[in-house]
């Protein structure tokens, strides 16, 4: 019997849109060639805030245990079963996923899916043995994979992208690292909290180069002042991989001097690209290769849909799960138009933490908005300070007009929790009042929000 | 109010046709249940409910009828839906601009006099206003934005139907309704179908063609009649009076690509993805489009409008750009295109191009354009006129770029890249010399196209 819907990829598009669809009572089967839970939960989130938990008990025990009366000597770790807390944490979760699966009557399919046209799906089994099955619609939510550079393609040991840096065997005594995105600076903070000597290289002017320029700069200091080395501005040029190390060539964007940049390790995170299934041929793609879709979803094939990160940008799981709930409600709910992400949080986890929702400053700048920025320190918040966390700030833009807020940016202790009511407010359409009149409780770090937000219209009781 | 009327659904609309009833008669239907598909001018969109009840439906599917005709009636509990709808006067929709608080008692020529059924219709108002969600209705949904944005424009928005989550009226539904609101239109248009007019059978409302008029030719086998899409037919209208009513006279003016396309190459070579997504590929048009707009800051007198007794020289830049549809041509604006640069220009050109396409253009992206631009470069069109797209001033059609041979210089033959820039203009507002600035300023512009980046 053919299925209402084939889901090709298992990740946080693909689970997500399966799910949705057989709640909605449709006959649905998931196609994975890796493991449920895609990249997200395998090879992307979860596993790097596993090892970024640690990262932050190493760093609380190694450098303020002190200061909160703690003593102890040898204070040692044993790598491998960092690395094997956090692969524990993926499985669990993974697992989770396959027994959503069961639950909602999903057929999860191992292998590799290919579109063959007139709603027909090819499967190359992990078991060897092929099939072919049919669909009225498919929904295509393969996701990405992380780009190389011409010039330094990956080798899985000297040269890695993301998805070795979080199971190296040995942790590496330095690493360099190439783009301070999301990814990068997360895995700069775990191995330089590790030990490893970390250099950075990104070719824009800063760290994070999506986020607050005023973030940016506070990521830096925080991480310069610990010791990693920061190449923004730079470009890397060339690179020689022939040796026990890589050394690459690294030149000011603006013009300048070659330097050499020399390490154990090169983690280049620079971006990442689609993967399209095969049969994608037919399809039409945008103009950076990704999957072009309709306002329904659909891909220029129609029943072929498509959702996720190989839809484009932005890679995030959050959007991902949004747009492939969209794209099914669309598809099966009567009079459901389908939304495209307008707001999404931005999170990096690394420390201190970096979140942000809405419009940057220099965003309201470009477009030339009438708006006002309140900011607040965690220095001047209680709860920071009692938990030994002063490092950061929130800062909040609002229109002057109607004091609406348009961007929140927070860097600190939790940001990435504290952002969801930021990210509810903008949805919203909340003004300062709203947030004013909504008692934070104290001492919380929250607090900071609301003293962000009298302090845009100066009227803050802490500062 | 438990008749459901065709709504005016934007500032142009005179009537709508019902695309599709998703709802059938008998059905049970909730208040801001979507009910039906209607097909403005301008585009398609769902229409909700405003009452609970039972649906009795009086206009069928593909029916056309002007805006405030009784298309359905929504019983409540014990209420019985008359057969036919009551002679009521054409209605000025939800978001009509003021509701006047004494409607005319004229009759409708599109209802029937009568109702044709023996029994009793319920008590109706005789005008009723149009549906106020008061205290007793329920709190008023909105965002605490568009509280502010409406108090300080002084909309009341009861009159506004919402599209946030369960209608709830957020920022830009206010803003639409302002910019919808600004050119009050005619609350009812005079009878334009008298075909409904000669009959008064008391059945529901056939659909009405839009007829624009049009010499006829005796048909041959084989020939195809297409009526008339809303769309079509208001291209059909405006492009018509443009034509007929605007003195239109005509400029060419030959530009050198080379550099243009030189800096194109540059700045759509490198797109290497950074993480915001931010690489962005030019068209050609995209960088007339900036120029377009520069020029007209450079010689404000060609963003102007012919307006019966005064001319009017707008602050902003409000670029229209005709995108071509299989059913038509629509041509939204991109607002106080002034303040954008070169990349926000182009992501709204395709954003637009991508809405229209899928008829996802809301109403307001219509209106209060102030110059337009069309573009047939292509299709490797060199040269062509516009007819302009009133109440604008002027209207810029773009040809190809074309390599030939050109004189350099020294004299010699060399071989260049040319594009020509047409400007249709209204002689009322625009004269020779005005247009000829404009033009000559446009060249310069795109001559030096590095300009356009800082």
């Amino acid at each position: 019997m053919p299925y209402d819907l084939i889901v090709i990829g298992g990740g946080p598009a693909g689970y997500v849109g399966a799910i949705r669809a057989a709640q909605l009572g449709k006959k649905v089967a998931c196609v994975e060639m890796d493991r449920a839970g895609g990249t997200c939960l395998n090879w992307g989130c979860i596993p790097t805030k596993a090892l970024l938990k640690n990262a932050g008990h190493y760093r609380f025990l190694r450098d303020q245990a002190a200061a909160f009366g703690f003593s102890f000597d040898n204070l040692s770790y044993d790598w491998s079963k960092v690395i094997k807390r956090s692969r524990k944490v993926s499985d669990r979760l993974a697992s989770g996923v396959e027994f959503l699966f069961k639950k909602n009557k999903i057929d999860y399919i191992r292998g590799k899916g290919t579109l063959l046209g007139g709603g027909k799906v090819g499967v190359e089994g992990n078991d060897g043995a092929d099939a072919v099955h049919e669909a009225s619609a498919i929904l295509v939510a393969t996701g990405c994979t992380a780009r190389e550079l011409p010039f330094l393609p990956f080798d899985g040991t000297k040269v890695i992208s993301s998805r070795e840096a979080m199971v190296l065997e040995k942790q590496p005594s330095s690493m360099v690292v190439i783009g301070a995105g999301a990814i990068g600076a997360e895995f700069a903070d775990f191995y330089h909290t590790f030990g490893t000597q970390v250099t950075v290289i990104e070719m824009l002017d800063r760290l994070l180069p999506v986020e607050d320029t005023e973030i940016s700069q506070a990521l830096a200091t925080s991480f310069q002042k610990r010791g990693m080395q920061l190449l923004t501005g730079h470009q890397t040029t060339a690179a020689d991989v022939s040796g026990d190390s890589v050394k690459l060539t690294v030149e000011p964007a603006a013009g300048g001097p070659p330097q050499t940049v020399e390490a154990d390790v090169c983690l280049v995170a620079v971006g990442v690209q689609p993967i399209l299934p095969g049969g994608s041929e037919n399809l039409a793609l945008t103009d950076r290769g990704y999957l072009q879709i309709d306002a329904r979803y659909q891909t220029s094939l129609p029943g072929v849909y498509a959702a996720g990160d190989i839809i484009g940008p932005p890679w995030l799981a959050h959007v991902a799960s949004f747009e492939a709930i969209h794209c099914i409600d669309g598809l099966y709910v009567e009079g459901h138009t389908p939304k495209k992400i307008e707001f999404f949080p931005g999170c990096t986890y690394c420390h201190p933490e970096v979140a942000s929702v809405g419009l940057t400053e220099q965003a309201c700048k470009e477009q030339g908005l009438d708006y006002t920025v309140g900011k607040f320190p965690f220095q001047a918040s209680g709860r920071a300070l009692a938990a030994g966390e002063p490092e950061g700030f929130v800062k909040l833009i609002y229109g002057k007009e109607f004091g609406q807020l348009l961007g929140a940016h927070i860097i600190g202790g939790e940001a990435t929790e504290l952002i969801a009511e930021m990210g509810l407010a903008i949805t919203m359409e909340a003004t300062h009042e709203e947030l004013e009149n909504t008692i934070h409780a104290h001492p919380t770090l929250s607090e900071a929000i609301h003293e962000a937000s009298t302090a845009a219209f100066g009227e803050a009781i802490h500062l | 109010m438990p008749y459901v009327q065709m709504p005016k659904l934007s500032d142009t609309m005179t009537e709508g046709t019902l695309v599709k009833w998703l709802k059938q008669e008998g059905d049970k239907v909730e208040i801001s249940e979507v009910l039906a598909e209607v097909e403005t001018d301008k585009a398609t969109m769902e229409m909700e409910a405003f009452d609970e009840g039972t649906l009795k439906i009086y206009t069928p599917q593909g029916g056309t009828v002007p805006v405030g005709t009784a298309i359905a009636f929504i019983a409540g509990d014990g209420e019985e839906a008359p057969a036919a709808p009551e002679a009521s006067p054409p209605q000025p929709a939800p978001t009509a601009a003021t509701p006047s608080p004494e409607p005319a008692p004229q009759e409708s020529p599109f209802t029937p006099a009568e109702p044709a059924a023996a029994t009793t219709p319920p008590p109706l108002p005789a005008a009723p206003t149009p549906s106020v969600p008061t205290s007793s209705g329920g709190p008023l949904r909105a965002s605490p934005v568009a509280l502010k944005l409406a108090a300080a424009q002084g909309v009341d928005l009861s009159a506004i139907a919402g599209s946030g989550p369960g209608g709830r009226i957020v920022k830009n539904d206010v803003l639409a309704y302002l910019a919808g609101g600004a050119a009050p239109a005619p609350v009812a248009a005079p009878a334009q179908a008298p075909a409904t007019q000669a009959t008064p059978a008391p059945a529901p409302v056939q659909p009405a063609p839009r007829t624009i008029p049009a010499p006829r030719q005796p048909a041959s086998s084989g020939d195809q009649r297409i009526p008339l899409t809303g769309m079509r037919a208001t291209v059909a209208e405006r492009l018509l009076a443009s034509k007929t009513q605007i003195p239109h006279f005509y400029l060419h003016l030959e530009i050198d690509a080379a550099p243009l396309m030189t800096l194109r190459k540059q700045l759509n070579t490198p797109a290497e993805a950074d993480e915001t997504g931010n690489t962005n590929k030019y068209t050609v048009n995209d960088f007339v489009l900036k120029a377009a707009v520069a020029a007209a800051v450079a010689v404000p007198e060609a963003n102007a409008s012919f307006e019966g007794d005064a001319i009017v020289r707008y602050a902003s830049v409000n670029l229209s750009v005709a995108i071509a549809l299989e059913e038509g041509l629509v041509t939204p604006v991109i607002r106080d295109a002034q303040n954008l640069n070169l990349l926000q220009i182009s992501q709204q050109v395709k954003d637009l191009a991508a809405k229209a396409r899928n008829k996802r253009l809301s109403p307001d992206t219509f209106s209060g354009g102030t110059l337009t631009t069309s573009n047939l470069g292509a299709y490797g069109i060199e040269s062509f006129d516009a007819i302009i797209n009133p109440p604008q001033a002027a209207i810029l059609s773009i040809g190809a770029i074309v390599k030939k041979p050109v004189l350099s210089a020294d004299g010699n033959v060399v071989p260049g890249l040319r594009m020509d820039i047409g400007m249709s203009c209204d002689h009322r507002v625009i004269d020779g010399a005005i247009g000829a600035r404009y033009l000559s300023e446009l060249k310069k512009i795109l001559e030096a196209p590095a300009m356009m980046l800082v």
